[in-house]
């Protein structure tokens, strides 16, 4: 059931305030959110990235939960290297040895990956593959803000169609990057993993009640969640739930899920926004709004979202 | 009763995970180590580990899975070869550096390009710096204790390393030697319980793993690492000690054969250690007063022991099975000399590269190498003292 927002508000704090993210950040609004998916103890792995550098900084931690870093592409292999000693104590005790006292019997645990898109969808991507063909039992939930954000703001194949980033600029040339980002969520739904969903920061109820249901699977679950990031998208730190709404709104960003491979819609805007509200709303595509060249880019954004987006709603049954 | 029967390097080192019975073991294939997976897998499918095997799909990955499985608190083991090892490189320094006592049985092979899937200590060596204990075996008997005394070795209290188990690809791995392969109930309690420190799995005791380090403590998290090493030496020779009271076979850093009177020695690791025996006793029966010192821990290197080994000979000659490419010589040749350096020792000696890629080596050659050493102690050493062992020029 999901809860309310009273009831969230009294939910564990996991990850505290203190860290060093940037103000308006994406990324520790969906990590708090994820988190309070779940009353059970939870093992937190980060790739390396935004969230990893500004949460840790030796001598603090901004975690209260236990929590592992090793490197940038590994978090789906690391979380599955935690969870396999947990379940092999589980299963050495369940055949008569001693269960380490440090492990409570009655509190199953859950195991949570994050990582960025840069970690997800490019470096990482093969190291999640093979934990979600493993079928072991972790959510794993990429912060997606659509770039290397933590070294700089290059393009990642999360990073979509004419986005100005530093290692595909808006040049006299070249629009910014010139093709558009692959669908992840589509390769993980390919996985048949138990449960994916695609989320945002906008709408709470969604992802808090995603993670939910992520975190009741017995088996890999990915949310992909958009996380507005102020500084590479260049917008007002105030901005970053809005622009999220936004990229909903126009449907560039759908919220769904699929559920042992069943599709379900979680959100349709009541009125299905133009992509140029959601362009002009950041400075990243800026140089789309210069010449005739940049509308054409455009243009071809809006016919892409509606393909995607009239393929989506097939595939959930919608009309 | 501890049983005598013909095994294979790689069945040797299976039967050791078998009787350790690790908490976690991520593994990917690779020749020549892949027998050691398999035939794990197969101990795994018939009940008789507890193992969880994670079968993951890459060495990148199979590193991974494993450090982050050890620090979330258990044993951990696995294998790999060559390329394999290249490819968790990276990750390499993680494990130690986090302190995670995994444990790694290298099948020494050589590394691309070109492919090779031959024994050199290539891949080894490549990992030198990484801040894992390495412990190189002469044959099957030596893959397998030393595998077992790995585990107290990593483990222990002061030391918490992973360590590399090595043996040469093909000339142990896939070579029937006689093997004593001791009792389950004697293995399991000399290798002992696993003990946890600061286990992540400790959820009332939540701790950061592997955060951001930067230039106001990171030094000093290295320069804390580095007081592991001489413990683990330690921890060699003690774990060492206690294995041949147990088991009937001690071991030590080293193994000196017929060194003590010798004036010319060679310094070798792994299994041409056993060939340079054969050339030591020949040599020996014309009178030459020839020895050798067979390394067996690497990391931590006994520089002063190895000096101590040498003290007084006329000339060595220091057999590398690999190529530091465009350094002055062989690695092992390197750290043998300054060890003999800082030791105030001037002793004549020779860097020999040899069997690189799987290149036999007999003992005739490394006779032949023997013979020229009188020559190198009386001044005649040649002005580039890297000598191609066996390579056609
Ligand atoms: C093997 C390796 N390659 C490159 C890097 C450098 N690096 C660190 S974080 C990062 C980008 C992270 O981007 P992303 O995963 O999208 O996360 P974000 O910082 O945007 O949250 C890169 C390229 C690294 N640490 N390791």
């Amino acid at each position: 059931m999901p809860k309310n927002l009273k009831q969230l508000s009294e939910s564990e704090v996991r990850l505290t305030g203190g860290h060093r993210l940037c103000p308006g950040c994406g990324e520790p609004i969906a990590v708090r959110q994820v988190l309070m998916g779940t009353e059970d103890p939870v093992i937190v792995v980060s790739a390396t990235g935004c969230t990893e550098v500004s949460t840790t900084i030796f001598p603090y931690t901004a975690w209260a939960c236990p929590w592992l870093h090793i490197a940038f592409e590994n978090a789906g292999a690391a979380v599955s290297g935690v969870e396999a000693m947990y379940k092999a104590k589980l299963a050495r005790a369940a055949k008569g040895e001693t269960l380490p006292d440090y492990i409570p019997a009655d509190k199953p645990y859950k195991f949570v990956a994050f990582a960025g898109d840069g970690g997800t969808y490019d470096i990482g991507l093969q190291s999640l593959s093979g934990a979600a063909e493993r079928r072991q039992q972790f959510l794993y939930v990429c912060l997606n803000n659509e770039a290397y954000m933590n070294t700089g703001v290059q393009r990642s194949s999360a990073t979509p169609m004419g986005m100005n980033t530093t290692t595909s600029p808006a040049g006299s040339v070249l629009p910014g990057k010139t093709v558009h980002r692959k669908d992840l969520t589509e390769i993980m739904v390919a996985h048949e993993m138990p449960y994916v969903a695609q989320c945002g920061v906008s709408r709470w109820r969604d992802l808090v009640g995603c993670a939910e249901k992520a975190f009741a699977v017995d088996g890999p679950t990915f949310i992909n969640c958009l996380t507005p990031c102020p500084l590479g998208w260049i917008h007002d730190s105030s901005k970053t739930v809005e622009i999220g709404q936004l990229a909903s709104d126009c449907c560039i960003w759908p919220l769904y899920e699929v559920v042992d491979g069943k599709y379900k819609l979680n959100y349709r805007p009541k009125e299905k926004k133009p992509v140029d509200e959601y362009l002009k709303a950041q400075g990243r595509f800026r140089h789309l709004f210069k010449d005739e060249s940049g509308a054409e880019m455009r243009r071809k954004m809006q016919e892409w979202v509606d393909y995607k987006w009239e393929q989506l709603l097939k595939k959930c049954a919608e009309e | 009763m501890p049983e005598i029967k013909p095994m294979e390097g790689n069945q040797a080192v299976a039967e050791a995970m078998r009787q350790i019975n690790p908490d976690v073991v991520a593994a990917y294939p690779i020749t020549p180590s892949t027998e050691v997976v398999q035939t794990f897998s197969s101990f795994v499918a018939n009940g008789l580990v507890d193992t969880n095997y994670v079968a993951v799909e890459s060495e990148h990955s199979a590193m991974s899975a494993c450090t982050a499985a050890a620090v979330a608190g258990g044993r951990v083991m696995n294998a790999t070869s060559s390329q394999g090892l290249a490819l968790m490189w990276e990750i390499l320094y993680i494990t130690a550096s986090l302190r995670a006592p995994v444990i790694l049985t290298v099948v020494n092979r050589a590394l691309s390009g070109n492919i090779n899937i031959h024994c050199d200590h290539s891949d080894g060596m490549g990992a030198r710096d990484c801040g894992w204990v390495q412990l190189y075996g002469e044959n099957v008997q030596e893959g397998y204790d030393n595998l077992l005394q790995a585990v107290r070795i990593g483990e222990a209290l002061d030391v918490r390393l992973p360590v590399m188990n090595c043996i040469d690809g093909f000339l142990v791995s896939h070579s029937y030697e006689l093997l004593q392969v001791e009792d389950d109930a004697p293995v399991k309690d000399f290798v002992g319980p696993y003990q946890a420190v600061n286990p992540l799995l400790d959820i009332s005791h939540p701790i950061s793993i592997g955060p951001l380090d930067l230039w106001d403590y990171y030094f000093e998290h290295k320069r804390g690492q580095c007081d592991a090493y001489p413990p683990a030496k330690e921890a060699i020779l003690a774990v060492g000690k206690e294995f041949g009271k147990t088991f009937g076979r001690e071991y030590g850093l080293m193994e000196e054969f017929m060194l003590e009177d010798a004036e010319l020695a060679v310094v070798a690791l792994g299994s041409t250690a056993g060939v340079a025996k054969v050339a030591v006793e020949s040599l020996r029966e014309d009178g030459v007063k020839a020895g050798l010192l067979k390394l067996r821990a690497f990391r931590p290197f006994p520089a002063a022991e190895i000096a101590a080994a040498l003290q007084g000979k006329k000339a060595i000659a220091v057999f590398d099975r690999a190529i530091s490419f465009g350094a002055a010589s062989g690695p092992l040749f390197s750290e043998v000399a300054a060890a003999l350096y800082t030791a105030g020792q001037q002793i004549p000696a020779l860097s020999v590269l040899y069997g690189l890629g799987g290149r036999e080596i007999t003992p005739e050659q490394i006779s032949g190498v023997f013979r020229q050493l009188p020559e190198v102690a009386s001044g005649g050493q040649p002005a580039d003292p890297v000598l191609f062992l066996g390579v056609r020029e």
